[in-house]
């Protein structure tokens, strides 16, 4: 290696360790502001929590042993939610792949479907499924199965003329054409859906838990408001943080992995 | 010499909203063991229609195609390899699609990569190959099934001057050495000159055979060669003048 291109990696270390720092740095401005304030009564803690309110939230939930389970069940729901999702989007994008007439069929029902707030839905699912976790799923998966079939279903139709007519060259078969071809193709594009179903589902189960639930980080921001316990609604808030990153970064790592896997 | 393919007043038309094309009528021709047979004729007169027909991926309209058990193998314009599959499991996607790979086509295959020059790249990926390796790699894949006649449709065209006049060479030597015989479309009269020994000129729509040049090189002059000597000139005058550009 050169020196010069020591000092090039030097650099790029160097530059990765100050944004680093900053990220952390407004963090904990942003705590520490937030902690003064509310000590000062310059702002009013009781509408606006505070970091020590919120730990104590926290640690409370935890003795009376409810902090994981309203954590399970968000994660629970969601990750249901999100499994069920991709199965409906890939199973149903392969359908419409299959039958142009029908996918024609389908149409205008998927574009209405999509442009539809699903949360206007949320009574109607109410009512036939009752106050229970499968209305919550049920929501959740509305919300994320149908953005996730048309995008898939986008995909499996915008494949490369060129390769079909190489496929159709060896057979005339069209379940080969689409295991050969037109599935394996469209697994980065299945990949790249996985995050945009993970945070659909689970604004899905926090509408969801919103409306219904008795568990829940969805319920205890609802609950909270509802009592007007502002702590535990910022407490469910930074729950609700921890865990869409957590779930993030699983996708991202799963992401991650294939791509390593294809490279 | 052996007929490998016999086509007999072949037409076709394509039924569209608008109307009815006629992309060609009455194609007849001989494909004999060997033969090198470029077609050349204005765009959009039926050059690629005819090949799919020959592939068997559509249905002529009228006229009869005899195979005489002749199995055809189909080479595109672009190579179209599968960039989720290495080199290797791109000249196999064919064999194993016709459910028909076994450890001997496999061999087949590899020994096929290890002779024209992709030796140490069996298992890279196609993102990392020239482009000229990418064409010998599609050119193996459809040599994979081991077809009597190979058809290919303007299979260089996205190629540069240079690479073409590699591959062409390239195609030339693997085709003979494999004792195949090749029908290509192609734009190019100089690659149609230099690589066949027959040149099929198609008139534009609705095509026919308009007429057919017999182009006699030594045979062991290289197409890339075949370029620099009179002859070359002759044929590129005779069939340039031929084809009806609009
Ligand atoms: N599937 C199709 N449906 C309708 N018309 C077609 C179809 N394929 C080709 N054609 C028409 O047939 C004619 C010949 O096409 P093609 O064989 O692709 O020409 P070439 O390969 O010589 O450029 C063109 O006019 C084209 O528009
Ligand atoms: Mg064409």
């Amino acid at each position: 290696m050169s020196k010069e291109h020591q000092k090039y990696l030097k650099e790029l270390r160097k530059k990765k360790i100050l944004i680093f720092l900053g990220q952390i740095t407004i963090f904990i401005i942003f705590i520490i502001l937030w902690q003064l304030l509310t000590d000062m009564k310059i702002i009013d803690a009781f509408i606006v929590s505070s970091p020590k309110k919120i730990i104590m939230t926290i640690s409370n939930l935890y003795s009376n042993n409810n902090l994981f389970i309203h954590i399970e069940t968000t994660i629970y729901e969601t990750i249901i939610s999100f499994v069920v999702s991709m199965i409906i989007g890939i199973v149903i994008a392969s359908i419409l792949w299959s039958s142009q007439v029908l996918a024609k069929v389908c149409e205008p029902y998927l574009t209405i479907l999509n442009s539809l707030p699903k949360v206007a839905l949320g009574p109607i699912i109410l009512i036939w499924f009752g106050t229970t976790t499968t209305s919550i799923i049920i929501m959740a998966i509305l919300i994320s199965s149908i953005v996730l079939t048309i995008n898939i279903y986008n995909g499996f139709m915008n494949i490369d003329e060129n390769k079909i007519k190489l496929v159709k060259s060896f057979t005339k078969s069209k379940f080969k054409l689409y295991y050969y071809l037109i599935f394996p193709s469209n697994i980065p594009t299945i990949i790249s859906n996985l995050k945009i179903c993970i945070s659909m589902s689970l604004i899905g189960i926090i509408m969801g838990e919103f409306l219904v639930s008795k568990k829940g980080i969805g319920y205890l921001i609802m609950y909270g408001s509802q009592v007007f316990n502002l702590d535990l609604v910022m407490t469910g808030i930074v729950l609700l943080c921890v865990v869409a990153t957590t779930l993030y970064y699983l996708i991202y790592y799963i992401e991650k992995k294939y791509e390593k896997t294809t490279h | 010499m052996n007929n490998l393919l016999s086509i007999k007043n072949v037409s076709k038309v394509y039924h569209t909203p608008k109307g009815e094309i006629t992309a060609i009528k009455n194609i007849s021709l001989n494909v004999e063991e060997g033969d090198f047979i470029a077609i050349v004729g204005p765009s959009g007169c039926g050059k690629s229609t005819l090949l799919s027909i020959l592939n068997g991926q559509e249905d002529a309209s009228n006229g009869e195609i005899d195979y005489h058990h002749k199995t055809i193998g189909y080479m595109l314009q672009e190579d179209a390899l599968f960039d989720w599959l290495n080199v290797l499991d791109n000249c196999l996607i064919g064999l194993k699609i016709k459910g028909k790979l076994n450890e001997e086509r496999k061999k087949y295959v590899i020994n096929l990569l290890n002779k024209y020059g992709l030796k140490d790249f069996i298992y890279s990926y196609p993102r990392n190959l020239s482009g000229g390796m990418r064409q010998r790699v599609a050119l193996i894949r459809s040599l994979a099934i081991k077809p009597d006649i190979l058809l290919m449709d303007e299979p260089f065209s996205a190629l540069d001057f240079q690479s073409r006049l590699n591959i062409s060479n390239d195609v030339y030597n693997i085709l003979k050495a494999e004792h195949k015989t090749l029908i290509i479309v192609t734009h190019d009269i100089s690659e149609a000159v230099t690589l066949c020994n027959k040149v099929v000129v198609l008139s534009k729509r609705p095509s026919q055979i308009k007429n057919i040049y017999n182009i006699n090189f030594d045979e062991n002059i290289l197409p890339s060669k075949r370029r620099n000597t009179s002859l070359f000139n002759d044929y590129y005058q005779l069939v340039w003048r031929e084809i009806d550009y609009e």
